[in-house]
């Protein structure tokens, strides 16, 4: 199994939110809006806003990195045009959120949010800060691992995914109830990005990868 | 090999909704539908940290995320309010329902759902016992506001699908 399920008790906020009955299965109808998906016009987004470390007059404290990829279908095929947006903590682990109290310092110089297209090989690349780790309340002492989170769109509704990518060897895996909701080990994997020497950039950024695929639609297995 | 999911977390909402997201046509767009209601937990509190979607089957020709313009997009995103609802301003789909994704802290996977406007004969809704059923259709408050509230878990559960 890819996907978490629903109720994972030691994420805590499943409890009251994780629906009591399994999904009702659809059956395979063409004519479902569901298979379809919106289609975004590259007027809708500006190149500017794939590079979050310039949206301001400074530069922002931290690690310079660059995350690439690309977002495959369920078929292995790239799905072109289609819009990654991502958000995350700064380098010291703070939200640029009302909601966030982690006692971490904001950066004047780095709000965390940013978008793309997929280019014709489904490719996309942001310019960031690797996130810091933070804490949250869901047990004692609960730290999230460093993450960057990702929304992404496919060719169908039902492809919609929104995720968290990971970096390589952060030591609270073990310990953190949204990683581990994940049952499966290699799945888990999936979720962790590779350090990548090919595109980290001489005297300027680490690069790292991290390839998206999408879940089959019902026209697709048949 | 499939992506997981994980939740979308609580720290969003400064970066997913955008401007007028929530309009998928311009307030004086004949024939307008307001489509509202609330996102509540399985102890019928109200979930503040929802963010919504709603697709109507047809991008249109308002972008999907620009907003300008006459005419209407078949894309909107909404975040849920304090008091846990959310409110899409629309064009009628041309199929009998719209399709709705929920996402919130605690989802670790979206809700994906179906908004029906009317209680007409339909293959999903003549498939479902009555009660299950009742949760897939709105109410209509007046001739143009429907309300479709989404419970999350427990009493009257909103019937939630997969493909
Ligand atoms: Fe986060």
């Amino acid at each position: 199994m890819t996907h978490p399920p629903y109720l994972s008790p030691a994420y805590r906020s499943t409890l009251l939110r994780a629906p009591s009955r399994p999904p009702l299965r659809l059956k395979a109808d063409p004519d479902a809006i569901e298979l379809t998906s919106p289609v975004f016009g590259h007027h809708e987004v500006a190149d500017r806003e794939a590079d979050l470390t310039t949206q301001h007059t400074g530069e922002p404290l931290g690690e310079r990195i660059i995350v690439s990829g690309r977002v495959l279908d369920g078929l292995g095929r790239p799905v072109r045009n289609t819009l990654v947006e991502i958000w995350q903590a700064n380098s010291a682990g703070r939200y640029a959120h009302d909601r966030d109290r982690h006692p971490a310092p904001l950066d004047p110089n780095f709000t965390g949010a940013g978008r793309c297209l997929t280019d014709d090989e489904g490719r996309y690349r942001f310019v960031t800060v690797k996130p810091g780790a933070y804490p949250w309340r869901n047990h004692h002492n609960a730290w999230r691992p460093a993450h960057i989170h990702f929304s992404v769109f496919g060719t169908a509704f039902t492809q919609r995914l929104v995720t968290q990518m990971y970096f390589p060897g952060d030591p609270l895996f073990p310990f953190d109830p949204i990683f581990q909701s994940i049952p499966d080990a290699a799945a888990r994997e999936r979720l962790i990005a590779g350090f990548d020497m090919d595109t980290t950039e001489p005297e300027w950024a680490l690069g790292y990868r991290f390839d998206v695929t999408l879940g089959r639609t019902p026209l697709e297995d048949s | 090999m499939t992506t997981p999911s994980q939740t979308v977390g609580p720290f969003f909402g400064y970066a997913l909704p955008y401007a007028q997201g929530g309009e998928l046509v311009p307030e004086d767009h004949p024939g307008a539908i307001t489509v509202t209601g609330l996102v509540l937990d399985g102890a019928g509190e109200p979930v503040p940290d929802a963010l919504l979607e709603l697709w109507l089957g047809e991008t249109g020709t308002r972008g999907a995320l620009d907003r300008r313009g006459p005419g209407g997009s078949g894309f909107g995103r909404c975040p849920t309010a304090p008091d846990g609802s959310y409110r899409f301003r629309s064009a009628r789909p041309a199929t009998p329902y719209l399709a709705l994704l929920v996402f919130a802290r605690g989802l670790l996977k979206p809700v994906m759902t179906r908004v029906y406007l009317d209680d007409a004969p339909d293959p999903l809704l003549d498939s479902l016992e009555p009660a299950v059923r009742a949760t897939l259709v709105a109410r209509a408050e007046t001739a143009d506001t429907y309300v479709f509230d989404v419970r999350l878990q427990g009493d009257g559960e909103t019937a939630f699908l997969e493909f």
